[in-house]
């Protein structure tokens, strides 16, 4: 897979993902996404409800987080998360990828929605934007400039 | 069954299975489904409901499947492994997303429920109010089989919505 020039934290560790998704292939697939950044994995969660859990044990930077899961679906979970984490970042990650889904996602606090099956470099820049959207972390080296 | 509800499902397979095999599907049959449906792989189920309601299979030949989660690992995948049915089932949650996303667009209203390994040989048969359609496409690593199963529960939101008289 394709490296990018890794995106970090203003404290220069790497930025720290949580993966939530009930497929493991979906999982697996954006845990090498996120390493190819130059993250690290720092959870995984299989739904919503364990996502809430995993969320506050582990702080991550960012969420990765899937709709349509079994016991407590994606969207759900965002508005439990911002509900106690106001500051959480959460891409949303979906194969259904319609106007009254992105829009009620968006609504819960999600920051973001990428459609699966997910494009590395649609990732990137997406997290790259949310990361700076909050001036909390930074790529090293020059913005805006991917490494081959 | 109408082809402009089949074409999002044929379309979304058609880039799904081109994004994550690198390679193309080629359409060869279609047929209708008459018995229960035998499976010739690998299968996983989608289940949808809304103003249309069904179901769609993804049935995969082994070496298919095979191929799909060796791009992902990017090393050599044993048949058994069980990423290799995890592979089947989120290729079909793909599949559908990609479709009923199209068709919403369209009008239709949908809820999709996550996919499940189909353990059984046969599936059971689409109900009597239902028509299912079989469709085989043909990949550079084996053939990928498509089950739909639907039917109208009701009318497309914008048809039933008021018309504006000038």
């Amino acid at each position: 897979m394709r490296q990018f020039e890794p995106l970090t934290r203003k404290d220069h560790q790497p930025v720290r993902y949580l993966i939530v998704d009930d497929s493991v292939f979906a999982r697996k697939s954006l845990a090498k996404m996120v390493e190819s950044f130059g993250g690290e994995l720092a959870g995984e969660a299989a739904d919503g409800c364990t996502a809430i859990t995993e969320y506050a044990r582990v702080k991550p930077d960012i969420v990765l987080m899937d709709i349509t899961m079994p016991q407590m679906e994606g969207i759900e979970a965002v508005e439990r998360i911002v509900q106690e984490h106001p500051t959480a970042r959460i891409v949303m990650v979906s194969s259904v990828g319609y106007q009254d889904n992105i829009l009620a996602a968006l609504q819960k606090g999600a920051r973001h929605f990428v459609q699966k099956p997910v494009k590395p470099d649609a990732l990137y820049e997406i997290i790259r934007y949310v990361l700076n959207d909050d001036g909390v972390t930074t790529p090293v080296g020059a913005l805006g400039e991917n490494s081959q | 069954m109408k082809m402009d509800l089949i074409q999002p499902f044929i379309g979304s397979l058609d880039a799904v299975l081109a994004e994550m095999m690198q390679a193309p599907a080629t359409i060869m049959d279609l047929s209708m489904e008459e018995e229960g449906y035998r499976k010739k792989g690998l299968a996983a189920e989608v289940v949808f409901k809304g103003q249309i309601e069904g179901r769609i299979v993804l049935d995969m030949e082994p070496s298919a499947a095979v191929k799909v989660a060796g791009c992902l690992t990017g090393d050599e995948v044993d048949p058994a492994e069980p990423i290799v049915p995890e592979t089947v089932c989120e290729l079909a949650n793909m599949v559908i997303g990609n479709a009923v996303t199209q068709l919403n667009d369209r009008g239709f209203q949908f809820k999709v429920f996550p996919p499940s390994v189909l353990t059984s040989e046969q599936c059971a048969k689409a109900g009597q109010d239902s028509e299912a359609t079989i469709l085989r496409f043909e990949t550079p690593c084996g053939n990928v089989y498509l089950n739909i199963a639907m039917k109208y529960h009701a009318r497309r939101a914008r048809e039933r919505a008021p018309m504006a008289v000038s």
